[in-house]
């Protein structure tokens, strides 16, 4: 156990450590690597394990606060997830960052990044998760805006961080609702406590369960990025491109599914049949893995077009869990960490190479100059889109397909569809990056990348192709619904999905095998259904400003006025009245003297 | 013959006196008189002490009387000296009033 | 000699106010005299009346005061002063009537010849005494030169100290 709790806390004491300490030195990359080392190894040691403890963090009265640690099959699972993915995007980020001039910050948000995730993974109880859900969004807010000084990172983490807040407060909601029910906050204590108000509040038990279910489920849209409000992971593609791949594809946006299946797991499958809740958080993940296909089909950078991506699959995940198949969604998560990760430190590589050019068209005929880089590229490509029995994600995504076919066939249509577009826009990418005749100069000089950075995408391209075997004993599998939801529509399933699939590659290649610009062209998808316009011109505009003028005026009156003013101002009249004493005047003085006499004269003598 | 506490009184009310004349006078001489006549008025008290309080032997204590001596030589060169102070000042403000002796005001 | 002293504070004119005090102090020195201590009373008239307050008239007279009686009166010292005066005398009445009282001590020649044994027989303080006369200054003289003799010579040098003080204070500033 103290193993676990070394995990926890190394990350944290590097990220202090690096920021008091090492700033000026070289020291802090190397050690913020060898803590992601060390923990890697701790996490595999980890596995299999099935314990808790946990330590009183602060006590009020009966009440405590209690940060705790809880290995069980999903915890050690998403751990490996972690800090593997992890490992490997510190040793990408040492050559990635080589040139920059603020390394020692970098890697203290790395760090603290590593802290905070492992806290949500390993949480026993939902106020720990709330904490570390908490750090972790501050982790992503210091690391989106590690390059600071551009106007647009230091507005995507602003953005970011306003987003995650607004889902936040749900959670926050959502939780407390959670303790009311079930008269705890520990996740092994929950279920007894559920059961309880079953019994005492037969009626309406369901609605209040998913009322409570629903305002947790803000976390997720929050932190998931799912559709309202989605609008701050593009954004966070300012960030350096490590950055993204750690955070935005492989961890942190996966942190909302994996609190939902916690919930699911505490609060008991059976109660989650038939909530109303599932139906809407099916539904959400659903919608938003198609309007963030529909969007990524026409962005001309390359992360966005990565980023756009990780919120299809995250819709993907969302409707899982929503369909109650927490386990196909856990999954999915497993395999679209790690091939999610390789597109993503792949897109770095060639942004590097590429001296930091991120629009595609500009890009072409890569394949011949980085070899490496191009071939794993293809192969998460493949693995994004599922190709049949090869790659890790055509299982997880079949999974998900049965889970929709077998409670929800217009789900299941639009996971279909979705699928076919996931298809079509990563061949547009791939097409356009790779293959053809470079467009430009800085394509022209790339040459592949130095050791340090294609060393992770091998692993990574290793762990796309084959991390559906090692998954089983890894993710909270259960092998008895595993075969029982096979049984049904199997062969439906497969057929439907070879289908897309291959009408994606087909119309992909077709489209854009030679082009130069884009031929197709449709301004509603490129311009992100102008949501995002909606929320700065409006929302913002209106309510930010409204709250503004009303704090505003508060702050002067109350604080300024009151309080600020008021003191100063009844010290500068108190101090008035004592000025008078000081008169000067020769009488005036005489006249107290004879006042003291007599004063003295009344105490002494009477 | 009076008795002490006639004496104390008479004592108390010339002090009194005097105490009001310095904050009701604005000439800083008579100011300054009236400071003389509350030292007369402690004198008075001391004599009166000296005299209804005997010493061992029955007469009137010397002691008090003694202080007294020192007193009026003390008020004696106190005069002097305040009242070539306020010849100073008189040269220097060319007023004696207390209304415009005011520079100490803050 | 309360009207003396009311007399000082109530006149216009400087002057006047001297010569009340004047008046107030020749009152005194009747007292004093009432309350045999004649070398006191004596003193009382040589030195106060005699040289501080002619003094304080030299000083009248050179500085000129003619302004002073057609200046306004102003309420506010008069108010504070009489409620000082008033309140002083409350807690005076106040004091005294719970102080125990007493009267004076017998001076007959009988209690002069008794004292007349605690001196040295042929001393001239016991030679008067056992005449029935208080020798007042001798008895003052010899406290003040054997008991204290210190603070005597003390004295004369603040006589001395305030008298260099007088002169330099006088001369005119430096140009």
């Amino acid at each position: 156990m103290n193993l676990a709790w070394i995990l926890l806390f190394l990350p944290l004491a590097v990220a202090v450590a690096n920021q008091l300490a090492l700033k000026k030195t070289g020291l802090a990359p190397t050690l913020s690597v060898a803590s992601a080392l060390v923990t890697f190894v701790i996490a595999v040691l980890l596995l299999g394990k099935n314990e808790t403890s946990h330590f009183a963090w602060a006590t009020i009265g009966e009440f405590s606060i209690n940060i705790g640690i809880k290995l069980d099959q999903l915890s050690t699972g998403m751990m490996i997830v972690v800090t593997g993915v992890g490992l490997l995007v510190h040793i990408f980020s040492l050559a990635y960052m080589k040139d920059d001039a603020a390394k020692a910050r970098y890697f203290t948000g790395l760090s603290l990044f590593m802290f905070s995730m492992t806290g949500i993974v390993l949480a026993d109880n939902f106020i720990m998760t709330f904490i570390f859900w908490e750090l972790v969004g501050l982790s992503s807010y210091l690391l989106i805006g590690h390059w600071y000084e551009k106007d647009t990172a230091a507005n995507a983490a602003k953005k970011a961080f306003l987003c995650n807040r607004v889902g936040d407060f749900g959670f926050m909601v959502g939780i407390l609702m959670l303790w009311g029910i079930t008269g705890h906050l520990a996740f092994d204590q929950m279920q007894a406590g559920l059961e309880l108000f079953q019994k005492a509040n037969p009626v309406f038990c369901g609605g209040v369960l998913s009322a409570a279910v629903l305002c947790i489920f803000c976390g997720a849209i929050g932190k998931s990025a799912q559709l309202p409000l989605h609008v701050w992971l593009p954004d966070a593609m300012e960030g350096p491109t490590p950055v993204s791949a750690l955070i935005h594809a492989a961890t942190m946006v996966a942190a909302g599914v994996y609190m939902l299946f916690r919930l699911q797991l505490t609060l008991g499958l059976e109660n989650f049949e038939g909530l109303q809740a599932s139906q809407f958080i099916a539904w959400t993940g659903g919608i938003t893995s198609l309007v963030a296909a529909l969007m990524a089909t026409q962005q001309d950078d390359i992360k966005r077009v990565l980023a756009y991506s990780t919120l299809s699959q995250l819709g993907y995940m969302v409707m899982a869990v929503g369909l109650n198949s927490g386990e196909a969604a856990m999954f999915h998560l497993f395999t679209h960490a790690w091939f999610k990760a390789l597109l993503f430190l792949g897109a770095g590589a060639i942004i590097y190479a590429c001296h930091h050019e991120q629009d595609i068209w500009k890009m072409g005929g890569l394949l011949k100059k980085m070899p490496i880089t191009g071939i794993t590229f293809g192969i998460g490509t493949a693995a994004l889109i599922a190709v049949p029995y090869v790659t890790s994600g055509f299982y997880s995504k079949e999974e998900i397909l049965t889970a929709a076919y077998n409670h929800d066939k217009i789900l299941f249509g639009i996971a279909v569809f979705v699928a076919f577009l996931t298809t079509f826009y990563m061949t547009r990418a791939f097409v356009v990056t790779f293959l053809g005749k470079t467009r430009s100069d800085q394509a022209d000089h790339a040459h592949e990348v130095g050791p340090l950075m294609w060393l992770p995408l091998i692993i990574l391209a290793g762990m796309a192709i084959g991390s559906a075997w090692i998954a089983g004993p890894l993710c909270a599998i259960d092998p008895r619904t595993h075969a029982q939801e096979h049984a049904h529509g199997h062969f439906v399933i497969l057929g439907f999905s070879i289908t897309a699939l291959v009408l994606g590659l087909i119309s992909g290649f077709v489209l854009y095998v030679g082009k130069n610009q884009d031929p197709l062209s449709i301004p509603l998808l490129k311009n992100r259904f102008y949501i995002d316009g909606f929320y700065d011109n409006f929302i913002v505009r209106y309510f930010q400003d409204a709250f503004a003028s009303l704090i505003a005026f508060f702050d002067e009156l109350f604080i300024n006025g009151l309080m600020v003013g008021g003191l100063s101002r009844s010290a500068e009249s108190v101090g008035n009245i004592f000025r008078r004493v000081q008169s000067g005047s020769l009488q005036g003085y005489a006249f107290c003297f004879g006042l003291g006499v007599i004063l003295v004269i009344y105490f002494t003598a009477f | 013959m009076a008795t002490l506490n006639d004496y104390l009184l008479v004592s108390g009310l010339l002090f009194a006196m005097g105490l009001a004349g310095v904050v009701l006078r604005r000439n800083i001489i008579i100011v300054f008189m009236c400071l003389e006549l509350m030292l007369s008025a402690a004198n008075l008290s001391l004599v009166a002490f000296s005299r209804f309080n005997p010493a061992p032997n029955g007469l009137p204590d010397t002691n008090g009387q003694m202080l007294v001596f020192f007193v009026v030589t003390v008020a004696a060169a106190e005069v002097a000296v305040g009242l070539a102070i306020i010849v100073a000042l008189y040269r220097a403000r060319q007023t004696i009033h207390t209304d415009e002796l005011t520079s100490l005001k803050g | 000699m309360l009207m003396g002293g009311g007399a000082v504070i109530a006149f216009r004119n400087p002057v006047s106010s001297a010569l009340s005090v004047v008046a107030c102090f020749v009152g005194l020195a009747g007292l004093f005299i009432g309350l045999s201590a004649f070398f006191v009373g004596v003193i009382q008239i040589l030195v106060y009346t005699g040289a501080v307050m002619v003094l304080f008239v030299f000083i009248i007279m050179l500085l000129d005061l003619k302004d002073e009686e057609k200046a306004a009166k102003p309420l506010l010292p008069i108010a504070a002063g009489v409620v000082l005066f008033v309140v002083f005398t409350v807690q005076l009445i106040g004091v005294l009537s719970r102080s125990p009282n007493k009267i004076a001590p017998d001076l007959s020649a009988k209690t002069l010849a008794f004292a007349a044994n605690s001196f040295p027989p042929t001393s001239k303080i016991a030679t008067t005494l056992s005449q029935g006369k208080l020798p007042d200054v001798h008895l003052i003289g010899h406290t003040l030169f054997t008991q204290n003799n210190l603070q005597l010579q003390i004295l004369g040098v603040l006589l001395l100290v305030a008298t260099i003080g007088v002169v330099v204070l006088s001369k005119r500033q430096a140009d």
